[in-house]
């Protein structure tokens, strides 16, 4: 009879919607690839919380740490701001650039983070956001890691760590500019 | 068995329809790029209305009341107003965040699936719900009752014909 040839119509239609599950819940829904990683990076030129102005374009030849954050990003951009400060003081010497660019914040708020963790490495607001939009930021905070020849090489999300910011600078300052 | 199938082809019908429904629907197509300076709102509107709001779950940068949305619809007009194209305004957003700020996924590659899927589904559940409902419509000639046991059929006549004597 044709119904036991017909049997196997349920397991086979079965077994796709398992697969698709199976791969569909093993995947990070928030996490989303930065199409940004070997490209140029966006120019920006903003001016600092201090006055002075801040470019990509004055950076060029360094390697660049460029930090999104906000003071309304609790707990990680709390959690990684002595780190920020930590690396800066390490590397500043060696050719590396540290600009963190405040986005979506209060002047007042934003003035009070950086007085409480002590930044001594030029931030600057970015108030229209087009900063954000050009390095495809989702979230803070987020920081790119950009080589001497003006790439976009690493991209962390999340809190920065020592670790983490050490491993992506000594890589970039070892190539040849 | 048959029942079995019918759900298994319900099921699948199911599935597709219920595909199709989760696929944002075709984006509508894209307006003449504007004569620049004047931004026509309604073309804005169209652009934001197709990129994924960054910050929110599932909601459009038009939809969305988040500052993040209200500075890509800036942006959005900005680059309407400096000539740019709605096509050449999606391209811009895709080139910082990938196919991901896009609500419909491109109908190529990959996510060419997505749209097409939900039809291969229906079609494979509009087969088995004509083969299920083939074998229904023959079902009948093999409902036909069996033939009774002769002793029962006799003791049943025996019975009716007592009752009409009494």
């Amino acid at each position: 009879m044709s119904t036991s040839r017909l049997r196997w119509v349920i397991p086979a239609a079965v077994v796709p919607v398992l697969v698709l599950l199976a791969y569909g819940f093993r995947t990070d829904p928030r996490e989303i690839p930065s199409p940004l990683l070997g490209r140029p990076a966006a120019a920006f030129s903003l001016t600092t919380f201090a006055g002075t102005p801040v470019s990509l374009e004055g950076l060029r030849g360094k390697v660049v740490m460029l930090n999104f954050w906000a003071s309304w990003c609790v707990p990680a951009c709390y959690e990684e701001a002595p780190a920020l400060e930590r690396t800066w003081r390490a590397y500043k010497d060696k050719g590396v650039m540290v600009v963190g660019v405040d986005i979506q914040d209060k002047e007042e708020a934003a003035r009070q983070f950086l007085a409480r963790f002590g930044h001594s490495f030029p931030n600057a607001p970015d108030p229209t956001g087009r900063v954000s939009v050009d390095y495809g930021v989702y979230g803070v905070p987020e920081t790119f890691f950009i080589d001497r020849t003006g790439r976009v090489r690493f991209k962390q999300v999340g809190a920065l760590t020592d670790e983490i910011a050490r491993s992506h600078l000594d890589v970039l300052l070892k190539e040849p500019s | 068995m048959t029942r079995g199938l019918a759900g298994a082809a319900a099921a699948v019908a199911l599935v597709a329809v219920v595909g199709w429904a989760t696929a944002a629907p075709p984006p509508a197509a894209a307006p003449p790029a504007p004569a620049a300076t004047k931004v026509d709102e309604q073309i804005a509107h169209d652009v934001a209305s197709q990129l994924r709001c960054v910050v929110c779950q599932s909601l459009s940068v038009a939809d969305s009341p988040s500052e993040t949305a209200s500075q890509m619809r800036a942006i959005i007009r900005d680059r309407l107003a400096a000539g740019d194209s709605p096509e050449q305004v999606r391209a811009y957003f895709v080139e910082k965040y990938g196919d991901w700020i896009l609500l419909s996924p491109p109908k190529s590659g990959f996510t060419l699936l997505v749209w097409v899927l939900p039809f291969v589904g229906l079609g494979i559940g509009l087969v088995l719900v004509a083969v299920v409902v083939r074998r229904w419509s023959r079902a009948p000639r093999a409902a036909t009752p069996s033939q009774l046991d002769p002793a029962v059929r006799e003791r049943i006549r025996r019975e009716l014909s007592e009752m009409d004597k009494s």
